[in-house]
């Protein structure tokens, strides 16, 4: 078991896949899949691996990279030793990417802006761990792929994240996209897989229009909407009907949802503060509080919103709390409450692009205040 | 594969429990080794004396020291161990999990180095 993931770490290449569907099993690959089929023992595992290479096939447009010399089952296995629990979160994304990415060491450290060093030792240690430790190299069994499952979905999703920014690292961002894809072709029956596949869509399809021609940020509001990839956004919808039908809904599927109504061209707020309310339903964190107060303040008004802004504890650090309070603020016209929450906001914005973003806004504020 | 699973707990909590509890608590370890046995995977297991009763021994350049108590002055001690065989890191998490020390405290799963005609 160990030696077939050392040979996957070797042989994944990268580059060069075709796109058609029809390529995915190339003779090399039906032949190896014979001879693992043929090692087999049990007939219904024969069957379960036959069935297998019949039905991954992904759709042209999904997926972009598939590496057509592994059959699926292995694969997978990958995915979930690479995201196992007992590797530390920095060790499953360095991991992840370099083996189901093919990125370098070194990509992979320009885009977390670690040394490269500290990729490799990384990767080493992980190899390692997986190795000593016997990190078991197959899907999970059922009762604990929920759990697993939700690893795997964190890692691909914090990739993403992590491309997006800003400064927005694309590359990053293809990859979480082209990893889930993969992930909804080879489980198909998990409707969170592609719940993330959707929203990673969605989201990446106004990666154009965030940033203005002044490299600042530019607020969904505001965006010209004509820079927003159609295409993805079509691609986004089509990945989330395939969640709907399987009846499980779940936060990636909510957020998914969410971000699909955002790109409508008249956005039903009312919508989105139900749908946001049943998110909370799952996931009673404060952050998600805070964006659904704002979806509220969108539906019901500001008066409202402000309520469940100050309602939802714990922020007292997070600049978008103060920034989303600032707005309120300034929305029900208490222009020097607003201004004191917008410079609370911009002392703690992480990025310099969110700071002056939220200068700009303090300035903004003032000038109407005066 | 062997691995061993170390079992922390804070010491005063087993001493604050009632006798009905710790005995509710022995039954749970006793079921646990059964399983164990019964799928040959035991290969050993005990509960250690408390803390106090623990001594250190260092040796440097030659010069023996020993000191009372445990080697680290920790709120977590060492109460017990199992030594068990499993076939993954899964598996070997799947038992420790049911040991119930994990609920108050945890457990260390370290593979044990097997040096031996052992690996698979």
């Amino acid at each position: 078991m160990q030696d077939a993931f050392a040979t996957a770490l070797e042989r994944w290449p990268r580059d060069g896949a075709p796109r058609n569907p029809g390529a995915w099993i190339l003779s090399a690959a039906r032949n190896r899949a014979i001879d693992v089929i043929r090692r087999r023992q049990t007939l219904e595992r024969k069957t379960e691996l036959l069935a297998a290479l019949e039905q991954v096939t992904p759709e042209e447009d999904e997926v972009d990279d598939v590496d057509e010399t592994t059959i699926p089952d292995e694969r997978l296995s990958l995915i979930f030793a690479c995201c196992h629990p007992s590797l530390a979160l920095e060790a499953r994304l360095a991991l992840t990417l370099r083996t189901l990415g093919g990125l370098t060491t070194e990509e992979i450290a320009r885009a977390f802006l670690v040394p490269e060093a500290t990729v490799a030792q990384r990767l080493v240690r992980a190899k390692r761990k997986i190795r000593d430790a016997r990190i078991p190299f197959r899907v999970p069994p059922d009762h604990l792929l929920p759990e697993r499952l939700a690893s795997v979905l964190r890692v691909v999703y914090l990739i993403f994240n992590e491309g997006y920014g800003p400064p927005a690292r694309q590359e990053l961002c293809s990859e979480a996209i082209r990893l889930a894809a993969v992930l909804a072709v080879l489980m198909p029956d998990e409707p969170e897989v592609h719940g993330l596949h959707a929203l990673l869509l969605l989201q990446d399809s106004r990666r154009a229009a965030r940033i203005g021609a002044d490299g600042e940020l530019v607020l969904l509001a505001k965006q010209d909407r004509s820079r927003w990839d159609a295409e993805e956004i079509a691609a986004g919808k089509r990945a989330l009907e395939r969640a709907l039908p399987l009846r499980r809904p779940g936060p990636y599927q909510l957020q998914a949802a969410i971000a699909g109504l955002h790109s409508e061209p008249e956005t039903d707020w009312v919508e989105i503060a139900l749908l946001y309310a049943r998110l909370r339903e799952l996931d009673p964190s404060p952050v998600v509080a805070l964006n659904a107060a704002v979806a509220v303040a969108m539906a019901d008004g500001p008066e409202r919103g402000l309520e469940l802004v100050e309602e939802a504890r714990g922020l007292d650090g997070y600049h978008l709390w103060h920034a989303a309070r600032a707005d309120l603020l300034r929305r029900l016209g208490r222009d020097a409450e607003a201004a004191a929450a917008y410079k609370r906001a911009a002392e703690l914005a992480p990025r310099p692009v969110e700071r002056r973003f939220l200068e700009r806004r303090l300035q903004e504020v003032r000038g109407a205040a005066t | 594969m062997q691995y061993l699973l170390l079992i922390y707990g804070a010491e005063g909590e087993w001493d604050s429990r009632s006798e009905d509890e710790r005995e509710a608590i022995y039954q749970e370890f006793y079921a646990l080794s059964n399983d164990l046995r019964e799928q040959g995977k035991l290969v050993s297991a005990n509960e250690l004396q408390p803390t106090a009763t623990a001594t250190t021994v260092a040796v440097r350049d030659g010069e023996t020291t020993v000191t009372d108590g445990p080697f680290t002055e920790t709120k977590e001690t060492l109460g017990g161990y199992y030594l068990i065989e499993a076939e993954s890191l899964d598996e070997a998490l799947e038992w420790a999990a049911r040991i119930p020390s994990a609920r108050e405290g945890a457990i260390e799963v370290r593979p044990v180095v097997m040096r031996h005609a052992e690996v698979a």
